[in-house]
């Protein structure tokens, strides 16, 4: 793995995933975002604030991936899901569970893992 | 405002090229297609071009005067990336051109060279389409960005995988007789519901392949076709564009296509047509799943009930509203690049009775080309109706 420079907000934001301390940006609408984000997509609103992320999201889809890029090769099979947070959705990889057993509206933590093949961190979802 | 004619379109055979460059794909169909139109090429004006991973196949940046050259032309190139998107939102700028009266004749194409650098490599020049940060490193395939919207469904409108397997089914058919088709191979709803799994619940026979390939097309004015005795009966009578977030977890709803819902209302208020006047349609179906998504959004069906179209024989060549008689990305194959210029051939070839499917929609004066990119965050619609 090469060193690379940080991107910025997004591993900030990882970060602060890692440390239990996640957060989303919200509008003054309740609109949610992740960072990096100046201004609201949706209402164009540029007061976002940041709120600490629910303790726990639902998932609203998933897949099993059998065909991967080569960055997840040695993942693979793997879970990808969207989870639902409330205002905020985020997408991770589902690890800790059959990947047959996985449904859509299972309750899930969110952490930070590490991807298989390349050692990269990676949004990880967990059953709780 | 004059509504631009198709004078001319070509498409090369799509499939398995690793060995053919980008440029030579793309000159065998701009030059096939000049010379349909009967305009003499110093006539040209501007050339928009669509191509997405020509760095990542090609190591070659800088396309639009690269392929205007291989088309012999000296002329303003513009390319135009919107990932499989490119083609159709190239074709809407040349319409805006020669509407506004910048110009009376423009080419517009596009080429994809993708096998060359192999299944996994395409995979992975497939997934930039998605966002880097929040899908791609969440293990966002292509594939699987269309499994998570299939899923999301099944679970909000109902619906199976045999469903889905009836429009790979439909669209093999299809390609039977398209010389032009990657894929001429019948298939049954069992070989469909049987083959490998990519990301579930999508298998093998849900994707579209991986396509070498270039298409062209001359559009002119209706005056410029008049006066050179042309003929080009087929107009784009109506353009739209829409888009969304382009990440899959910032939208409000995973099975639905607004972007396209938008490029719909455009392109029919800017013809003046409704969904009911449209005799077929292309639409971009590079999962299954994605056909569905279309024809709902182009206002053929309520939401929930586009599953059932295929099954129920409404959107096959007898029924009545084919979808996809070229075979569609799924059996004609989707040269990403080149895709939304191929349907605008196909449906003008459809009108002009000159498509080896025309027999199936005799008489049809409306056709309607939609061209999706990535998760459908960009999408452009075209109307095209035969005049007098
Ligand atoms: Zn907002």
């Amino acid at each position: 793995m090469t060193e690379s420079a940080r991107d910025g907000e997004y591993d900030d934001w990882l970060d602060s995933i890692e440390s239990d301390d996640g957060y989303y940006l919200e509008c003054s609408n309740g609109h949610g975002w992740l960072p990096p984000r100046r201004v609201c997509p949706r209402c164009h609103d540029q007061e976002l604030s940041a709120v600490d992320l629910p303790e726990s999201g639902e998932i609203a889809s998933h897949t099993t991936i059998t065909v991967p890029t080569p960055q997840f090769e040695d993942d693979a099979p793997y879970v990808t899901a969207i989870a639902d947070f409330g205002p905020v959705s985020v997408t991770g990889l589902v690890r800790d569970v059959d990947p047959d057993d996985v449904a859509i509206g299972d309750v899930v933590g969110i952490d930070v893992g590490e991807r298989v093949t390349t050692g990269d961190r990676a949004v990880v979802f967990r059953p709780r | 405002m004059s509504d631009p004619r198709i004078a001319g379109a070509s498409v090369t055979h799509f499939g398995k090229h690793p060995e053919r460059t980008g440029r030579d794909l793309f000159a065998e169909a701009g030059l096939e297609a000049l010379s349909q139109s009967g305009i003499d090429p110093d006539d040209a004006e501007a050339l928009y071009y669509g191509n997405f991973m020509g760095e990542l196949a090609e190591h070659q940046g800088h396309q639009g005067p690269l392929m205007a050259e291989a088309i012999g032309l000296d002329v303003p190139a513009t390319r135009v990336e919107a990932a499989c998107a490119s083609a159709g939102t190239a074709v809407r700028e040349a319409v805006k051109t020669i509407r506004n009266g910048e110009a009376e004749v423009v080419v517009v194409g596009g080429a994809e060279r993708m096998t060359n650098i192999g299944t996994a490599a395409a995979t992975d020049a497939l997934a930039i389409a998605a966002d880097d940060l929040y899908e791609v490193r969440a293990g966002m395939t292509f594939p699987g960005a269309y499994a998570l919207m299939a899923r999301s469904y099944f679970d909000q409108y109902g619906g199976s995988h045999e469903d889905l397997a009836h429009i790979a089914v439909k669209n093999h058919e299809h390609a039977l007789v398209n010389e032009h088709a990657q894929i001429q191979q019948e298939i049954t709803v069992e070989d469909a519901m049987e083959a490998p799994t990519i990301a579930d619940p999508l298998g093998l026979y849900d994707s579209c392949p991986i396509t070498d390939g270039a298409a062209a097309a001359v559009l002119t004015t209706e005056a410029y076709a008049e006066e050179h005795d042309l003929d080009a009966p087929v107009a784009i009578t109506g353009t739209g564009q829409g888009g969304d977030n382009l990440a899959l977890q910032d939208r409000p709803h995973l099975a639905q296509t607004p972007a396209a819902d938008k490029a719909a209302e455009e392109a029919y208020g800017d013809a003046g047509v409704g969904p009911d006047d449209v005799d077929f349609a292309e639409v971009h179906d590079c999962f299954t799943i994605a056909e569905v998504l279309a024809i709902e959004s182009l206002g053929f069906y309520e939401r929930g009930e586009g599953i059932a179209a295929a099954r129920n024989g409404e959107t096959t060549r007898d029924g009545d509203l084919p979808i996809n008689l070229s075979g569609g990305l799924k059996a004609k194959g989707h040269p990403v690049g080149a895709t939304g210029v191929a349907q605008l051939a196909t449906v003008a070839w459809l009108l002009d009775g000159s498509h080896p499917r025309a027999d199936a929609v005799p008489d049809s004066t409306v056709g309607v080309a939609h061209n999706a990119g990535g998760t459908v965050a960009s999408t452009t619609v075209h109307v095209m109706e035969v005049q007098e």
